[in-house]
């Protein structure tokens, strides 16, 4: 018995070798996979900023569009991005913070709800050419508001909106349940205990998430051509019901024309997209971290 | 049925003495879905008492408890029959108002559970969603009901420093003060120092000893030596049915029932 049992753990030190053998191999396969998705995003990266970083001047920021590229600028893109994300903001958020504090605390958790909740995750996978099409129906004609930062805006904020919700939920479901029965416990309404228990511990994981889904409505590019957002605009809006253009559809022109001149302030665009991006990116990441402590 | 000869002549008494119960259970049936979790239970509980509720785990203690103070509404698919008397008013009424019985019933739970606020907010949680702003009167209750809780002369150089930065033992006793800042007439504790080291135990329990002075405690423990320090009654719970109420002396030398006694000697649980 005690001879088998030794006989036996040799056998298994044999056999450390090849496991330590497979473990570096696949060690060597993922590290494989991130050099190569990083050695592209370098090169890109080069591309883009050797590319526009020459063109990135004050005057780029100072001028419209124009067709001569050496007087084209950003202006009217960036303002106007501006414009489109004061409407998709405060929309995503009301409507988004509003279904998911419903969903999560007050509706009933039957097949409806569920069903609710299963399409609220799907839309978050439609393409977003779809969210064009309905904001185009539905803002742009019924409406009637036209190509305008409203229509443009509503279109973003559906397009987000699902993504939205669902970190919302997700913020909002992390929420201990001792803490909600202790504010039951003292007599709270249910107002009470979301407005004083749930929200303030959920809203760093609903900044978080939303700011992420809000930097997807300023990198979007297909609803806006669909609802009929110019790509050559001179003038800055000057109300929500006023045409515009933003920073997507001003790299998506400048990229189609012929000039390689253009195609250099694209990419100095897209040096600005990205800067706001990363911005974006870095505040909710700022946030995260802020919170965790707790 | 269920009832022994010990809960009649309670019964009798209570017809008696209505005015001293602070709870009157009479007949309660609960069901979680299809299954049945407390079974006719009928239970008078007197005013300034503290009542000890033992009991094998998942026999039904915190369900009780958690359905005098009406915390039960908050899990779904629970069906209720029997009434429960909170000073005569039946607390299932549509006009009994589930925010006010739990502003009359205070509850401390399992683990301790103050808010992510400094210890001065989470006290003055329920003074504010009760409406009440005077920074005076808030001030004044904080140090009150600290105090009560002895836990004063430990934090009152760092009232505004976050709570979870306490011990164990203190947060417990912090979500004493907490209820106590509502001047509450009953508080529930669900196995408070279960969660706690020997010595904040004694802590919370020569607290309990100073609270009923004042107010009306139940206490479900599993602890049966707790129970028998701190409790004037004891009710045994086994399978969702009260087995004996009795004192707690009686419960623990003299058990009217076998099964009473082989769980305090502990043969089973
Ligand atoms: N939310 C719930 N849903 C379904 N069954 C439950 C729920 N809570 C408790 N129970 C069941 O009810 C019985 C009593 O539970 P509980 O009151 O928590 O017991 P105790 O506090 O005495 O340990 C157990 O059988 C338990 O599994
Ligand atoms: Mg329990």
């Amino acid at each position: 018995m005690e001879n088998t049992t030794r006989v036996k753990s040799e056998e298994m030190i044999g056999r450390i070798d090849g496991r330590l053998m497979k473990n570096k191999v696949i060690k060597g396969i993922f590290l494989t996979a991130t050099a190569f998705t990083s050695i592209i995003l370098i090169v890109l990266l080069y591309r883009i900023i050797s590319q526009g970083a020459p063109y990135l001047s004050w005057d780029f920021f100072q001028n419209f569009a124009s067709r001569r590229p050496e007087q084209a600028g950003i202006k009217a893109a960036v303002i106007g991005t501006l414009w489109m994300m004061s409407v998709v903001i405060p929309t995503a958020a009301i409507l988004g913070v509003g279904t998911a504090i419903y969903l999560e605390e007050y509706a009933k958790k039957n097949a409806l709800t569920r069903w609710i909740q299963m399409n609220i995750s799907n839309l978050a996978g439609v393409p977003s050419v779809v969210f064009g099409l309905l904001g185009l129906t539905i803002f742009v004609r019924v409406f009637g508001f036209g190509n305008s930062v409203l229509a443009a805006g509503f279109t973003m904020a559906l397009l987000v909106l699902p993504v939205v919700i669902v970190a919302s939920q997700e913020a909002i479901r992390a929420v201990p349940n001792e803490l909600k029965e202790a504010s039951f416990g003292l007599g709270a309404t249910k107002w009470q205990t979301i407005y004083r228990v749930v929200l303030p511990y959920a809203i760093p994981g609903i900044a978080t998430g939303s700011i992420l889904a809000f930097s997807r409505a300023i990198g979007e590019t297909a609803p806006l051509i669909v609802v009929g957002i110019p790509t050559f605009v001179a003038f800055l809006p000057s109300g929500y019901l006023d045409s515009f253009t933003a920073l997507p559809m001003q790299i998506y022109n400048w990229t189609s024309r012929p000039q390689v001149d253009f195609h250099n302030l694209a990419a100095a665009g897209i040096i600005i997209l990205l800067g706001v991006l990363i911005l974006m990116n870095s505040v909710a990441v700022w946030i995260r971290n802020r919170y965790q402590a707790r | 049925m269920t009832l022994t000869a010990v809960n009649s002549t309670k019964n009798s008494e209570s017809m008696q003495n209505q005015e001293l119960f602070v709870y009157n259970t009479k007949n309660l049936n609960l069901w979680y879905g299809d299954h049945h979790a407390l079974k006719n239970i009928n239970l008078g509980i007197k005013e300034k008492d503290v009542t000890a509720i033992i009991g094998p785990s998942g026999c039904g203690k915190s369900t009780y408890i958690k359905t005098l103070n009406r915390m039960i509404d908050l899990v779904p698919g629970v069906k209720t029959n029997g009434t429960i008397e909170y000073r005569e008013r039946d607390i299932f009424s549509k006009n009994f108002l589930v925010e006010e019985l739990r502003t009359r019933v205070g509850m401390v739970f399992q683990k301790p559970n103050p808010f992510p606020k400094s210890i001065y907010e989470n006290i003055a949680f329920g003074l504010k969603i009760h409406g009440i702003k005077n920074k005076q009167i808030i001030n004044e209750t904080v140090e009150k009901s600290l105090r009560g809780a002895a836990l004063w002369d430990e934090v009152k150089d760092r009232l505004h420093e976050p709570a979870y930065g306490l011990s164990g033992g203190q947060q417990q006793r912090l979500c004493i003060a907490r209820c106590l800042a509502l001047e509450p007439d009953v508080i529930l504790m669900d196995e408070p120092t279960s969660a706690l080291d020997p010595v904040s135990t004694l802590k919370v329990e020569e607290l309990i000893q100073e609270l009923k002075e004042k107010y009306s405690i139940i206490i479900v423990t599993h602890n049966m030596q707790q129970a028998a320090r701190i409790s004037d009654k004891t009710a045994f719970f086994l399978n969702g049915e009260v087995v004996e109420f009795d004192a707690t002396d009686t419960i623990f030398n003299s058990p009217a029932d076998s099964r009473t006694d082989d769980y305090i000697s502990g043969r089973f649980g």
